[in-house]
């Protein structure tokens, strides 16, 4: 922000200077240059305020309690913050290592041998977003109740009913950034290239395509682990002890410990993305472009 | 025996015909190229010969071992691609090395082969470097030494260098018929470039529409061309239609002006045929041979080395002619009438509306 500042002032001096100085002579390319460049600072300015104020008023909230900073210090030392952190934590790099073997050499095979049915898996891969979460607890729930694998009524059967649910609510996010990253690389040529050197297809995809989709993979993966961290329904109805279900009891039962939770499971998340920008930087060449937009 | 043959090679693609009847022999050593256009069917081939797709009906063999149902990576094939298909995680030196590292060879085995490689495609210093920092031409350079590394038996090029610019496919065509010879290795070379075919091979398959329509090496394709697509695919070609007027004799008329072939026509008199004429055959004036046609200039173009001129004999048929630059060379002035001459020998008798191709190969085959 306060790089932003005075860059704003100075380019909007400059703009009603030239304005000024070169009269109605100016050339309307130039001047509509300068005021789309103002109209660009606005929105941008606009959307800074839309993003960071609920944060900082969030912030200011959570710092009202007493003692100054109790919130923050009642959450750490909350045994519960810690724990079911970090079992979502863990059910999250579960689920993303899952979902990457189940995407990436589907996506690959898609994209090198049958790109026709490329719209259907796509189709396939967006309905999370059609059928509600709910839907897919109860329909876990009863279907693994009892029957052959009564895996609901165990703790380790209901984890992995969990890291399979996240798995298809990972599906849009996943195969989005791996398809946006094969897409970004001849997969044909190089897959071709592999064989002709005498590589099996096993090994093509862990030394060819796994390496080159390395970005696109952590993008889809940090996303992936962000919605882990705060899915609510599925972990509540399975019964589990993740971060969601224990945010949402905190809400019920206090007051400003909440906000102070939001705020730090934010600012992790936040760490994440930044770490993943830190990836694309020093992954260096074609292989190190961040992918984050793919994920969208 | 031949080392690499090709034996009634047959690919569709659903109802459409992608390659047919192909027959192929290439000898150990030998560099062959599959020259033709757009769709003529002969990346599909190359990509039979390198196991990437299957034939419908044929046989491929190397050194004797049928290899026409085996898996790409138990070929042992190597294949150099237009788009160079380096893998742009691994150095050079490990993208040479991806083949001998599959092949289980030690570390030192390769770090010494890829050393090797390195000098002999001239980037010695090279190797530590990323695909996406080197130029396009070094990039295929690069490609050819990775696939050369596993010691391929056949080396398979799908027009390696479309994707460059004039001056570096020049350079590097020389440096890959360099190496080749070098290492005697039989190669595949497709291209549409008929001049990069001509310059590089021992022999070229000329090609169209899924069939093969002449193989033969580059002297006897270009001065001999079994049909009239050889003849127009391959160098510049004046082709003018003519009626025969004595076919024993060989003469004929091509707007009303009599010419000499240099053999007997089949075929009776008024038969409607097409004779061929090279530029370079062709002189202004009457110097050039006994055949002599008069014309009007149309169009003088200036080529660097060579002037080329058009000269209009009729209407619907031009002769181009092609005349060494020199300061003193005075070009005809266009609209002039001029007189071309050649001799008998530089017009071939290729085609006639009402006959079949089998008819002119026939016609070729007996001039």
């Amino acid at each position: 922000m306060t790089g932003g500042g005075p860059a704003i002032g100075l380019g909007t001096r400059e703009t009603i200077g030239a304005i000024q100085h070169q009269g109605p002579s100016a050339p309307a390319g130039r001047r509509g240059v300068s005021i789309g460049k103002i109209v660009s600072w606005i929105v941008f300015i606009v959307a800074l305020i839309y993003f960071f104020l609920p944060l900082i008023a969030t912030l200011e909230f959570s710092l009202r309690a007493r003692p100054a900073g109790g919130a923050y210090a009642n959450t750490f030392k909350d045994a519960r913050f810690f724990g079911s952190l970090f079992y979502s934590f863990v059910i999250g790099l579960v689920t993303i290592v899952v979902s990457t073997l189940l995407i990436v050499p589907t996506a690959y095979w898609v994209r090198l041998k049958l790109p026709r049915l490329r719209p259907i898996v796509e189709f396939v891969t967006l309905m999370p977003f059609v059928i509600p979460a709910v839907v897919l607890a109860f329909g876990l729930i009863r279907s693994f109740s009892s029957g052959p694998l009564p895996l609901a009524e165990s703790q380790r059967g209901s984890d992995v009913l969990l890291v399979a649910a996240y798995v298809i609510l990972s599906f849009p996010y996943m195969y989005r950034a791996v398809d946006t990253g094969l897409r970004t690389i001849d997969v044909k040529s190089l897959t071709e290239a592999g064989q002709s050197l005498g590589s099996g297809t096993l090994r093509i995809l862990w030394s060819v395509i796994f390496p080159n989709l390395r970005v696109a993979i952590l993008s889809g993966a940090f996303l992936t682990l962000a919605i882990v961290i705060g899915e609510f329904t599925l972990a509540n109805y399975l019964a589990r002890p993740a971060f969601g279900p224990y945010l949402s009891g905190l809400g019920q039962n206090r007051s400003y410990e909440p906000a102070a939770v939001s705020l730090i499971s934010f600012g992790l998340t936040w760490i994440a993305m930044g770490f993943i920008a830190f990836l694309g930087r020093s992954g260096g060449g074609r292989t190190g472009r961040v992918e984050v937009g793919g994920a969208h | 025996m031949s080392f690499l043959v090709l034996q009634g090679i047959q690919k569709q693609f659903g109802a459409s015909v992608a390659v047919q009847d192909f027959n192929l022999s290439a000898e150990k050593g030998e560099f062959v190229s599959f020259l033709g256009p757009s769709g003529c069917g002969k990346t599909t081939t190359l990509r039979m010969i390198a196991g990437f797709e299957q034939p419908t009906a044929g046989t491929i063999t190397v050194d004797g071992k049928d290899i026409t149902y085996r898996p790409p990576n138990r070929r042992n094939v190597g294949m150099v691609f237009q788009s160079y298909a380096l893998f742009p995680n691994m150095s050079v030196a490990d993208n040479i090395g991806f083949g001998l590292r599959i092949r289980k060879r030690s570390k030192s085995q390769i770090k010494t082969r890829v050393g090797e490689l390195l000098e002999m495609i001239n980037l010695p210093d090279k190797g530590s470097r990323y695909p996406y920092q080197l130029s396009g031409g070094q990039q295929q350079r690069v490609a050819l030494a990775r696939a050369l590394a596993i010691e391929p038996e056949v080396l398979l090029l799908d027009e390696p260098l479309s994707a460059l610019d004039a001056k570096i496919r020049v350079a590097l065509r020389k440096e890959i018929r360099s190496i080749q010879r070098q290492l005697g290795i039989t190669t595949v070379y497709v291209t549409h470039d008929q001049e990069e075919a001509m310059s590089l091979s021992d022999r070229v398959v000329v090609m169209s529409e899924g069939r093969i329509e002449q193989i033969g090496p580059p002297p006897q394709i270009y001065n001999f061309p079994a049909t009239p697509f050889v003849a127009s695919f391959v160098g510049t070609l004046n082709l003018l239609p003519a009626t025969v007027v004595d076919a024993a004799g060989g003469t004929v008329s091509v707007g009303g002006q009599t010419i000499r072939t240099p053999k007997a026509i089949d075929g009776q008199a008024n038969r409607a045929i097409t004779v061929a004429l090279r530029p370079e055959a062709v002189e202004i004036g009457e110097a050039g041979g006994s055949n002599r046609l008069v014309g009007q200039v149309e169009d003088v173009s200036f080529l660097g080395s060579i002037v080329r001129t058009r000269v209009k004999i009729m209407e619907g048929a031009s002769v181009s002619l092609d005349q060494f630059n020199d300061p003193a060379l005075a070009a005809p002035a266009i609209g002039e009438t001029i007189t071309i001459s050649f001799p008998p020998e530089a017009s071939l008798v290729l085609a006639g509306p009402a006959s079949s191709s089998d008819a002119v190969e026939q016609a070729i085959a007996e001039s």
